[in-house]
């Protein structure tokens, strides 16, 4: 594959990992004051922001309100210089228009819309560096986010794109190992139900593999399922701890 | 709130404007995202985004701001473009001030690749850019601006204003100051006037603040870049 071999013969990754490793996660909550949630994330190099507001009014016209749920409105968004050659606008292009309407949709999935009708939560995503992965980063930085906000969610919604290559399917793909083609799954999951709110798949893949495939990138989840739940269980005793000492 | 900025520098090999062939060339882009204000959401914060730009083109406007002519790699054929791209995450008041600092920290922190230019036995230039990651050039910055901006409120003049004492302010005038003390650029924006005479006061107070304000930021980024942490992103 054109010189680069995405897998050794020792069954390393280019960038050292096991097939089944993700790369390093590392988040922050309640990074902004203004916002009612927000996160920031990173996942190897591919970083994220995430904001939340809301659930409040209908902003601009009150028609577009929802009588039995909440309006979700998302917005993805990528900084001009995330990417290896600048972009020219953050968003607005397809692409972005295509994964703010997967963000939407994911998740109204998790959300418990039926407690708030006739109003409206924001969730504002903005990659500040991409490098693979970009919408697993977001759907995690979200649900940091909406965490954050205190808004009531069926479960954590956990995301990772998984690759295969050599047989073998690889969690939590770079960039690198994205743009050399080869079959793509991006998947969503409720872990605990796992239930997948999201399952999108990129070129061609054999249906004998999918299933493999399809059980690595809900591992793939569940292990990422297992680091953002420390991380809010973390930032909370922080904030418990911080509320007590008063 | 605070005022969070984010400011990435990209630069370019490109064509030179025909009116100033020998003269890099310097693109600022803003861009106000929604996680500052769901207003900006969609093109909402468009036209606070033109009016940074504007105003940071304006200070750079000078020619001596920053030395155009040292990113000149074939005259007419040739320069290097820099994209300043300025990302707005988080507006709690003087948003220009901050901005102008994280452009000329920036800035300090760009490092442009090593270019060699061979000429062909046919006459014709060829341009080799180095692909060592130490063999880079930095930008001289020290007679790039900041800006301050005082902000009227009442009878009385306000540095680093915050949102609430923007929101009760009738007038602004930002003032772009280098290190050494000269001003670059002054702009007064909002509704209400100001009298002539408190202008000449402000001008000098700004350019006091301006230079104190050049030097703190050229120590911190001097320190931030002698510590060597293993730091990843925002998180330390």
């Amino acid at each position: 594959m054109a010189g680069l071999e995405l897998l050794s013969d020792q069954g390393f990754r280019l960038d050292g990992r096991r097939p089944h490793e993700l790369r390093k996660i590392e988040c922050r909550m309640g990074v902004f004051a203004q916002a009612d949630g927000s996160a920031y994330i990173e996942q190897g190099n591919t970083k994220v922001l995430a904001a939340v507001y809301g659930p409040h009014e209908m902003r601009g016209s009150k028609s577009r309100g929802l009588h039995h749920k909440v309006l979700i409105n998302c917005q993805y968004s990528m900084a001009t210089f995330s990417t290896g050659e600048r972009k020219r606008r953050p968003r607005g292009d397809r692409k972005s228009q295509e994964m703010t309407l997967h963000l939407k949709q994911t998740f109204e999935a998790a959300i418990m819309t039926q407690l708030y009708p006739r109003s409206q939560i924001d969730i504002f995503v903005e990659v500040l560096q991409a490098d693979g992965g970009n919408y697993s980063t977001c759907v995690n930085a979200a649900t940091l986010a909406l965490v954050d906000a205190g808004i009531p969610l069926k479960d954590y919604v956990c995301a990772c794109t998984t690759g295969f290559v050599n047989d073998t399917p690889m969690v939590d793909i770079s960039f690198v190992e994205e743009s050399l083609g080869g079959p793509q799954l991006t998947v969503a999951v409720l872990p605990k139900s796992e239930q997948i709110v999201l399952l999108e798949m990129a070129s061609r893949l054999h249906v004998d593999y999918l299933n493999k495939v399809l059980k690595t990138a809900v591992k793939g989840c569940k292990d990422v399922y297992v680091i953002l739940d420390e991380v809010v269980r973390n930032h909370v005793a922080q904030i418990a701890s911080s509320v007590g000492s008063e | 709130a605070n005022t969070d900025v984010l400011v990435g520098v990209k630069a370019e090999l490109d064509a030179p404007e025909s009116s100033q062939p020998n003269r890099g060339r310097l693109e600022f882009f803003v861009d106000c995202t929604a996680n500052a204000d769901p207003e900006f959401e969609g093109r909402g914060g468009e036209d606070l985004a033109l009016g940074i730009s504007s105003a940071l083109s304006q200070a750079f406007s000078s020619s001596n701001c920053l030395d155009l002519c040292s990113l000149c790699v074939l005259p007419g054929q040739q320069v290097w473009l820099l994209y300043v791209d300025v990302l707005i995450l988080e507006c709690g008041g003087s948003l220009l001030d901050a901005v102008s600092l994280a452009v000329k920290a920036a800035l300090m922190n760009t490092k442009i690749p090593a270019v060699t230019v061979n000429t062909t036995e046919e006459g014709s230039s060829e341009i080799e850019v180095s692909d060592d990651p130490y063999d880079v050039n930095n930008l001289e910055v020290s007679k790039v601006p900041c800006i301050v901006t005082l902000t009227r409120v009442g009878h009385q003049f306000v540095v680093d204003a915050t949102k609430e004492e923007q929101a009760c302010s009738i007038g602004h005038l930002s003032v772009a100051v280098t290190e050494s003390g000269s001003l670059t650029a002054v702009r007064k924006t909002g509704s209400g006037s100001l009298h002539p005479e408190s202008i000449l006061d402000i001008l000098q107070t700004a350019q006091e603040i301006g230079i104190n304000l050049n030097q703190q930021l050229v120590e911190k980024v001097k320190l931030e870049s002698s510590v060597k942490k293993d730091r990843r992103g925002f998180l330390t």
